[in-house]
């Protein structure tokens, strides 16, 4: 009995110490958006909770006079835009490679997960010529142009597994019902694949709103910035911290992010242990 | 609506379909790949687009750089550190997640939070954590009395300016990436454990092995590719990443004592505008990536082995 | 309705002969059941009678038109898979109409041609009901009736019943061959199972290697076989084989009786040392070996057949049946 309270308490004391090391910053957002200014520069006052009465200044500074909104609806459009190329490119690969290719088709598809291994870091310094070249430069096309790279082959290799994990028989019959190759492809692979079609849509959306090194790359103009590059440039300025705005930018911003990307978390890691996405 | 009979051969549809993949491929990540390797031959400027080849000369130049050197020896040691100890701490949070108990949705969700926020939005929050005069850290080893006091056991400063000393700003740097990496890692950790089938463990007890006999014979070699997994994409996340300190440092405190090589290509290439230097700097990347993929061939032949 | 001709049909997987040279004519109307053990080739024979395999060489023939080039909705087929294949996205309604829908029919036509097929099959209760929510049984009436609903020329079916518990699988055989009468079109049908092939086919081709080793009536298939292929394949227990003359001798377990039975008639004399003897009710069955080969005996008397001790059984003439030892081909008296 007592050996059960212990491993319990453990069990919690263990638990918490993960928690606080893992939740922390955000709480520290959470607190400070709402700290008054007062309270939040008293070298003295208990930083992790509210000395005064919480105040809203800080985020009526953030939408009113930052371009922080601005901030979210470019990396929302820039989404959007990305999301979108991203089905139109990576559906068609998948079902190909999953379905029609065959044997030259697993080595094509491990190859196309493998440029996903390629990082931004390597390719930045030459892309920003292309982008420059095409006169992308401050546009947020470059964004839109470039960021498939990392989103197409990583969800290609999700949607093939996830093609391959719906029984062929169902296919072969559709064409024997009386339709064509891409008929069959439309009426009934399309179908059943929406929820891989749907943690596709999510995972490219938040990988977009997670990428930095590009958008610190090409975009130099404030009003076209994304969220990550825009709060730690625009808003961190030499020695003037706008502290309680900054916080609060960045945990509004996170959140809606990290609720998506937790929903579909579990697939997205079985794309990565390159296990069965089928759920 | 009948399309051309073309279109029911596979060897013409799947083809079709791949062609623009394969295209875009080849253009945004094909072509800028060979031309970082062209550029790292070169003496390609953004004023001076004409470029000649220099042959070996930026690589020997970047390898007679003390800050060249000082930014591949942070990478390295951020990275070792970094997973090494990613490792450790995901074992433990798996066995904990691995159990049952009220609210867990929202405890994931809370843990997970490092990974599926954005970074540089995160790191953020670090900012103010180590800020140089409000950091809340200090205020608490403060309070402690740790800090702040003539025979306090940190010194009788009143901060520690985490980003403000080498030695601290690089140990803040390795935390933030832990702190990042460690939920990716312990996801991938649990998919692991629930993909090992319960029959095997429960067969191992029956033939009688004990619990260090399980872990060790049974457990481990089928996690193998899940570990490696996970080395896999910490090393990839981290040796290649340049937003924490970006955000965290710009790779000071002045002395370049938390530059790494992402974060010094960036300075080079884009910011002084040298390209051939910068791409010569992120080339270095290549070796440890082409390692990567090495890992990735043998365990995707694995499983279509299984 | 129609008929189907296959002239030199050949399928080669990267250097495997799934399907090597056939012939073969498919009356109209004719129930041509497909038998071979796993991997003989003959649900490849089907695919490629569907269209959804090309063929390597040779010419598939429905109704008088070569329909090699053509893909499987132009080529007037239906087909039951082993696993149904059932839209799990569509009810069952959805499933049985969807042929008609992609034709383009009109509602009203679609209601009542799917309402003839769920008739036909008895599943006119469960239309609304999606497929996950159906028994084994009533999936494989709905994958019938979907097959039925466009009135094919020819209908292939690939083991429709083996996804079925033993119990309902009579009954739906019975059904099988009932409806398949009644609206007589030309069915493919491919099993492993010689019950089903037995009691279904109007004729059996016996598959082997790719290739058809006999085809006719199930009658001649059994008591008539070819070579020491079909006879050893078909029958349970199979066909006993011995060594005699420099030939093969074969005769089925139920014609190596104890003596007792075979009194005076003209009849092979055989001792059969007893190794084991299972009552299975009905009848029993000896196994036992005769000089140094193995054989099997099926008898229904209650004899008295002490285990490890010799008993005269008899092999009457007509039931012996002689191969060729080197190529196992059948010699005729």
């Amino acid at each position: 009995m007592l050996k059960k309270i212990f491993s319990k308490s453990y069990f919690y004391g263990g638990l918490g110490v993960f928690l606080v090391f893992s939740a922390a910053p955000f709480y520290i957002m959470l607190i400070t958006m709402f700290k008054r200014s007062h309270d939040l520069f008293g070298p003295t006052n208990n930083p992790f909770w509210l000395n005064e009465a919480p105040t809203l200044e800080h985020l009526d500074l953030l939408f009113n006079q930052t371009l922080f909104p601005r901030f979210l609806l470019n990396t929302f459009l820039v989404g959007l835009a990305v999301v979108v190329i991203t089905v139109l490119l990576a559906v068609p690969a998948a079902i190909s490679l999953a379905r029609l290719a065959g044997r030259w088709g697993e080595s094509v598809g491990i190859g196309i997960f493998l440029t996903y291994l390629i990082p931004p870091t390597l390719l930045f310094i030459p892309l920003s010529r292309v982008v420059s070249f095409l006169g992308l430069q401050n546009s947020l096309w470059s964004l839109v142009l470039v960021y498939p790279t990392f989103t197409v082959p990583f969800c290609t290799w999700l949607l093939m597994s996830f093609f391959k994990s719906i029984p062929k028989d169902i296919e072969e019959q559709a064409l024997v019902d009386g339709c064509s190759r891409i008929g069959a492809m439309a009426r009934v692979l399309l179908p059943l694949s929406v929820p891989g079609i749907i943690t596709v849509v999510v995972f490219s959306f938040t990988l977009v709103a997670h990428e930095y090194i590009y958008a610190l790359s090409f975009i130099q103009d404030s009003a076209n910035k994304t969220i990550g590059i825009g709060m730690t440039t625009e808003l961190v300025r030499g020695d003037v911290f706008y502290w309680g705005a900054l916080m609060g930018g960045a945990l509004i911003a996170s959140i809606p992010v990290a609720v998506l990307y937790t929903i579909f978390l579990d697939r997205i890691i079985s794309g990565m242990t390159m296990s069965d996405v089928r759920r | 609506m009948r399309m051309p009979r073309l279109f029911e051969r596979e060897t013409v549809l799947a083809p079709l379909m791949l062609v623009p993949v394969a295209l875009y491929m080849l253009l945004l990540v094909g072509f800028p790949f060979l031309m970082a390797f062209v550029y790292s031959f070169s003496n390609v400027t953004v004023g001076n687009p004409e470029f000649h080849m220099t042959g070996f000369g930026n690589f020997s130049a970047v390898l007679r750089d003390p800050v060249f050197l000082k930014s591949l020896l942070n990478t390295c040691i951020f990275t070792f550190t970094s997973i090494g100890l990613v490792l450790v701490l995901s074992n433990m949070l798996t066995e904990l997640l691995m159990r049952e108990f009220r609210f867990k949705w929202l405890i994931r969700f809370l843990i997970m939070l490092p990974w599926t926020a954005p970074i540089a939005l995160g790191t953020i929050g670090y900012l103010w954590f180590l800020d140089s005069v409000f950091s809340p850290l200090d205020w608490l080893l403060r309070s402690w009395g740790l800090l702040g006091k003539p025979q306090a056991l940190l010194g009788p400063m009143s901060n520690l300016y985490w980003l403000g000393r080498p030695g601290l700003a690089m140990a803040s740097v390795i935390v933030v990436h832990i702190w990042r990496l460690l939920p990716l890692a312990t996801m991938i950790r649990i998919a692991g454990m629930n993909s090992i089938p319960r029959e095997v463990i429960e067969a191992a007890q029956v033939d009688g092995a004990g619990y260090y006999r399980r872990l060790f014979h049974i457990v481990l070699p089928l996690l193998l590719p899940v570990i490696s997994v996970t080395v896999l994409f910490s090393t990839l996340f981290t040796f290649t990443d340049m937003t924490v300190v970006w955000v965290l440092t710009k790779g000071g405190p002045p002395d370049n004592s938390t530059q790494v090589l992402a974060s010094l290509a960036f300075l080079k290439g884009i910011q002084g505008g040298d390209l051939a230097q910068g791409a010569a700097v992120s080339l270095f990347f290549f070796p440890v990536l082409a390692g990567l993929a090495a890992v990735v061939l043998r365990l995707a032949k694995k499983a279509v082995v299984t | 309705m129609a008929n189907v001709q296959l002239a030199g049909i050949k399928k080669h997987f990267e250097g495997v002969k799934a399907v090597d040279g056939i012939d073969l004519e498919i009356a109209d109307g004719e129930f041509l059941v497909l038998l071979g053990p796993s991997g003989s080739g003959k649900t490849t024979l089907m695919r490629l009678v569907a269209g959804l395999e090309k063929p390597t060489g040779g010419h598939i023939v429905i109704d008088g038109a070569v329909v090699n080039d053509l893909p499987p909705r132009d080529r007037g087929i239906a087909m039951v898979f082993q696993s149904y294949a059932l839209y799990p996205h569509k009810t069952v309604f959805g499933n049985i109409s969807f042929p008609l829908t992609v034709e383009g029919m009109p509602r009203e036509d679609i209601k009542k041609k799917v309402a003839w097929a769920a008739g036909l099959l008895g599943i006119g209760h469960l239309l609304d009901r999606m497929p996950a929510h159906v028994s084994g049984g009533e999936r494989q009436r709905v994958a019938i009736a979907r097959a039925l609903v466009r009135r094919p020329k020819v209908l292939l079916m690939d083991e429709p019943l083996s996804n079925l518990d033993a119990k309902v699988r009579h009954t739906a055989r019975e059904e099988l061959k009932l409806f398949q009468r009644e609206i007589n079109v030309t069915t493919i049908y491919v099993t492993h199972d010689q019950a089903e092939a037995m009691g279904l086919g109007d004729r059996i081709a016996v598959m082997h290697e790719g290739t058809i080793r006999q085809i006719g009536t199930p009658d001649s298939i059994y008591n008539d076989p070819a070579n020491m292929f079909v006879a050893g394949f078909v029958g349970i227990p199979p066909m006993n084989f011995m060594e005699q003359d420099g030939m093969i001798v074969g005769f089925r377990p139920e014609a190596l009786l104890p003596a007792e039975a075979l009194p005076d008639k003209d009849c092979m004399r055989l001792r059969l040392l007893v190794e084991r003897v299972e009552d299975l009710g009905s009848h029993r069955l000896v196994y036992g070996t005769i000089g140094k080969d193995k054989v099997i005996a099926n008898h229904s008397l209650r004899l008295n057949l002490p285990e490890g001790e010799e008993h005269e059984f008899a092999v009457c003439s007509q039931e012996v049946r002689r191969f060729d030892p080197k190529t196992g081909v059948r010699v005729r008296p």
